[in-house]
C-alpha cells in the first residue's frame, strides 16, 4: 500500500470528528447573520474550528476587530507548536510542499501523522504522501460539512436553542484536555477570571483571563517538576 | 467589511502560525519557557470564552438558566469521563432538550 492511501485510510475516523464541527459552524455562522460566502470564507481560509467559533462569538458581541483577531489567534497558537513538532519530519521537503502542508495543518492530521511517523521508518517523501492522504479526507469533509451547515442553518427552528451549541461544543473539547494538574488549574483560573473580569468591555476579559490561566498552568507545571526532582 | 477583515486577518495570521517552523528547515526550537506557556493556550482560552455565557446566557436575558447549567454540567462530566468530544456533545444536547422540554 502506498503511504498516500495509508493516510487516506488512517484518517477516515477523523471525518466523523471534523464533520459535526463543520456542520455546526455553518449553522451557527448562518444564525449569526453570515452569508454563504462569509461562512465558507472562514472555513476555507482559516480552517481552525475553535478559533472560527471564537471569532464568531466576539463578532456577534460587537467586539472591536483587533480584540477578535487577538483572541482567535490565541486559540490557534498551538498550531505553531504543531509546526515546530513536524519540522524534523518535513524540513527536508521542497518549500512548495511545506507551504501546502502548513495550509492543511489541523489537529487531526497532526495527531494522525505523528502517531504514524513514530510507528515506522519512513522517508520524507513517504511522510509527505501520508500527510497528503490524511488531509485529502479531512479537508473536503470540513468544507462540505460547513457548506451543508450554512445552507441548512436558516431553517433551524428556535426551540433547538442553538445559542447553546457553542458552549456545549467548547466544553466537550475542553473535557478531554483536563488530563494533568496544570491543565485543570489553568482551566479553573480561566473560568474564575473570565467571570470576575466579565465587566470589562468587548471581550477583553477573555484575554486577561486566558493570560492569567496560561501563567498559572506553566507555574503549576514548574512546581510539579520541582516536587518530582 | 469588518467581517472580511476578520476572516482575512485570521486566515493569514493562522497560516503564518502553521508555516512558522515548517518554513525554517533549520530545526530551530521555541525556548522552554515559551513552550511551557503555549501548552496551556487551548485550556486557558476556551473556558474563558464560554464561562460567562454559560452562567449568564444572553438567550435568557442574562439570568442563570437551569436547563443550560444542567446541559453544561452534563457535557463537561461526560467529556472528562469518556475523553470523547462527540459523546459529550450528544450528552449535553440530550440534557438541554430534556430539561427545556420539562421546565420550558
Amino acid at each position: 500500500m502506498s503511504p498516500f492511501r495509508d493516510g487516506l485510510r488512517g484518517s477516515i475516523p477523523f471525518v466523523f470528528v471534523v464533520s459535526p464541527f463543520g456542520l455546526l459552524f455553518g449553522v451557527v455562522g448562518t444564525e449569526a447573520g453570515l452569508n454563504l460566502l462569509e461562512v465558507m470564507g472562514f472555513s476555507v481560509l482559516v480552517i481552525a474550528g475553535a478559533s472560527q467559533f471564537a471569532a464568531l462569538q466576539l463578532y456577534a458581541d460587537n467586539a472591536p476587530t483587533l480584540i477578535i483577531l487577538a483572541t482567535a489567534l490565541a486559540v490557534n497558537l498551538r498550531l505553531a507548536m504543531y509546526s515546530a513538532a513536524l519540522t524534523p519530519h518535513f524540513g527536508a521537503a521542497p518549500m512548495w510542499q511545506r507551504a501546502l502542508i502548513a495550509y492543511a495543518l489541523v489537529d487531526q492530521n497532526f495527531a494522525g501523522s505523528m502517531a504514524e511517523f513514530e510507528r515506522r521508518e519512513m522517508t520524507t517523501a513517504q511522510k509527505v504522501a501520508y500527510f497528503a492522504g490524511a488531509s485529502a479526507t479531512i479537508m473536503p469533509a470540513w468544507y462540505l460539512a460547513s457548506l451543508i451547515g450554512a445552507v441548512a442553518g436558516s431553517s433551524i427552528p428556535p426551540w433547538m436553542a442553538l445559542d447553546f451549541a457553542l458552549p456545549i461544543t467548547f466544553l466537550a473539547m475542553i473535557g478531554p484536555m483536563l488530563r494533568t494538574l496544570p491543565q485543570v488549574a489553568a482551566c479553573i483560573v480561566s473560568v474564575a477570571a473570565s467571570l470576575f473580569f466579565a465587566f470589562l468591555p468587548y471581550g477583553t476579559g477573555v484575554l486577561v483571563a486566558a493570560a492569567l490561566a496560561m501563567v498559572v498552568g506553566a507555574q503549576v507545571e514548574l512546581w510539579q517538576k520541582g516536587c518530582a526532582a | 467589511m469588518k467581517l472580511w477583515i476578520i476572516i482575512l486577518g485570521l486566515g493569514v495570521g493562522t497560516y503564518l502560525l502553521r508555516l512558522s517552523f515548517l518554513a525554517f528547515a533549520g530545526g530551530r526550537q521555541f525556548p522552554e519557557w515559551a513552550l511551557r506557556h503555549l501548552r496551556y493556550t487551548a485550556v486557558a482560552v476556551l473556558p474563558a470564552l464560554i464561562a460567562p455565557g454559560v452562567l449568564w446566557p444572553a438567550a435568557t436575558g442574562g439570568q442563570p438558566d437551569p436547563a443550560r447549567l444542567a446541559a453544561a454540567a452534563a457535557t463537561i462530566a461526560v467529556a472528562v469521563w469518556t475523553r470523547n468530544t462527540l459523546w459529550a456533545i450528544g450528552a449535553g444536547a440530550a440534557v438541554l432538550y430534556t430539561t427545556l422540554a420539562l421546565i420550558g
